[in-house]
């Protein structure tokens, strides 16, 4: 049974009111909040076992490598990896995309090559591609999208050639909530012969994700949208593929033996994490992947629809609202803009209201300029929101419109 | 407590639903591009600076929020007429009444109709928004040719 209101209780930051209402937090695409469980984590591994890790003999570092790898052990069943050795940690997902596009594209991709991206990308799945395919002298393509936001796939088809060394792909859209079709995507790629990267930032907290069965090259996610702290995400990498990667950057921890006249890097994953890591971070996202196996995903895919599909129904009804983003498949994220009212304009508005949206281009600019808006509204919805939120949201619009009128 | 209506001012609401001065001037011999990537504000502001340093005519173009809508607005009717020395007096005196402590009472004899964004204070992200036409028309001012930024 899902219990919202203890799923709530778990959250202590949800308790608080925002200009004397209730707040009704709904940007959790932008970052999701954090149980207390996590908090605890964090709080209890400064508390108690704060040291570096794989560097000390005493016990206070023994106990936080012990911490850093059984989270790195959970992390990798989580995603289904083959083994820890191909969870990697990063800052987040952008630091992910690019360490690949920097270690892995740097290495493979050359001049008249084509990375082949999306147009619902978000732009950490873009400029580190920019940045590679101006230095290597690389095309970048991308697959087009339709009017609700979903990809084109005989394009993506017709754009897949043997020139294309990579297929970068989101799993789920920030900014229009889109659900891709990545399974089938990976396969094709890989019968093209290319590889392919899967950026599941948004898709991870509210997706099972095997990496395995989507035969991914490349997953990567940021744990502070999946209830963990910020400043750490991860990789979850091939290992053939990881194996034959330079190094991303240099500096301890990713070496096994430095002199001047050479250095030999470390195993993996180590060689690819240079310096301390974010150790109370990678604790926290540990204990934050536990607690959405506590739910386990069958339950939260089911509520999540239940309320996409209940702010949905009343955004189709409501007066000179216009959706952006209205894929079969989608999950947890309502974009759109009104009539009369700028999306900043509502953004504000809304605000004083207690209800915490996102309104802007979501890092996703050529969205945007697909649908030739400068901006969208953007509520985005996890497993602690409740129909009483959404109703407060539009609620808070009519007032919008109102002072517009 | 703070209200919204302090902020959407009838004002404020009037001048974004019909900006004055919009659009392009049929003679102008300085332009601006202004843009605020945060929110994706775009404005593009027109003026006719005529011998004697007056300026004659001033419009502007785009889009953006209501507040920056309106803010371009009401200034392209307080900068018509006055000389450049008087733009640049108004400029520093309304960039320091939508930065000023929230006690201080705006100078409405120096600041006119302007006064009425006096209430963007009480909302920090949306300053950028009222100050970017007054960036923009001092780039056009100063035929600076980079697209204004309010950071
Ligand atoms: C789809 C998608 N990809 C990548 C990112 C970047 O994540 P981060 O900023 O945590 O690195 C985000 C975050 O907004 C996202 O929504």
């Amino acid at each position: 049974m899902f219990d919202i209101e203890k799923i709530r209780g778990d959250f202590p930051i949800l308790k608080q009111e925002i200009y004397g209402k209730p707040l009704a937090y709904l940007d959790n695409a932008a970052t999701t909040q954090k149980p207390q469980c996590v908090i605890d984590a964090v709080t209890c591994y400064y508390e108690h076992d704060n040291a570096n890790v794989h560097r000390g003999v005493h016990a206070l570092s023994e106990r936080a490598t012990a911490d850093y790898e059984a989270a790195r052990k959970k992390i990798a069943f989580f995603f289904n990896a083959r083994s820890e050795r191909e969870v990697i940690f990063t800052r987040g997902a952008t630091e992910a995309i690019n360490l690949i596009a920097s270690s892995w594209g740097g290495a493979h991709i050359k001049a008249g090559d084509e990375v082949l991206i999306t147009h619902m990308e978000h732009h950490s799945n873009i400029v580190p591609w920019q940045m590679l395919c101006e230095r290597v002298g690389a095309t970048l393509k991308v697959v087009p999208i339709n009017d609700r936001g979903e990809l084109i796939m005989d394009e993506f088809d017709a754009l897949l050639s043997e020139r294309t060394r990579l297929v970068g792909v989101v799993h789920m859209s920030n900014a229009l909530g889109t659900i891709n079709p990545v399974k089938s995507m990976i396969e094709k790629a890989h019968a093209a012969g290319a590889a392919v990267l899967v950026d599941g930032a948004q898709a991870a907290s509210h997706l099972l994700v095997d990496v395995q069965s989507l035969d991914a090259d490349f997953y990567v996610t940021s744990a502070h949208k999946m209830y963990g702290p910020t400043g750490v995400g991860v990789l979850i990498g091939r290992e053939q593929i990881l194996e034959t990667m330079p190094p991303y950057q240099g500096g301890c921890d990713m070496i096994s033996m430095v002199t001047f006249e050479k250095t030999e890097y470390n195993d993996l994953p180590y060689k690819f994490e240079a310096g301390t890591p974010h150790i109370a971070g990678v604790i926290g996202f540990g204990k934050a992947i536990e607690y959405i196996q506590g739910i386990g995903f069958d339950a939260i895919g089911q509520r999540e629809k239940e309320l996409l599909d209940y702010a949905t129904a009343k955004a189709e009804v409501f007066d000179g609202l216009r959706q952006i983003g209205t894929a079969k498949e989608k999950a947890c994220v309502l974009s759109f803009v009104l009539d009369s009212v700028h999306p900043h304009d509502l953004g504000t508005i809304v605000d004083r209201e207690g209800v915490a949206i996102r309104a802007g281009h979501h890092c996703a600019m050529p969205v945007m300029q697909f649908f030739k808006v400068p901006a969208t509204a953007r509520a985005s919805f996890s497993i602690y929101n409740t129909e009483a939120e959404v109703d407060m949201l539009f609620a808070a619009l009519k007032k919008a419109q109102a002072i517009f009128a | 407590m703070f209200d919204l209506r302090d902020l959407y001012l009838q004002v404020i609401v009037d001048h974004n639903k019909a900006p004055r001065n919009f659009g392009k001037l049929a003679r102008f011999n300085h332009e601006a591009d202004g843009y605020n990537p945060l929110c994706g504000d775009k404005l593009h502001v027109y003026l006719d600076i005529n011998d004697a340093g007056i300026i004659e005519d001033v419009s502007f173009e785009g889009e953006g929020c209501a507040i920056s809508v309106a803010s371009a607005s009401l200034m392209t009717e307080a900068v018509k007429g006055t000389p450049l020395s008087g733009f640049q007096k108004k400029f520093e005196t309304f960039q320091h009444m939508v930065t000023a402590d929230l006690e201080e009472t705006p100078d409405e004899e120096k600041l006119g109709k302007l006064a009425v964004l006096a209430g963007v204070r009480e909302f920090p992200s949306r300053i950028k928004c009222a100050v970017l036409c007054w960036h923009t028309l001092k780039s056009a001012v100063t035929d600076s040719h980079v697209v204004a930024k309010t950071e």
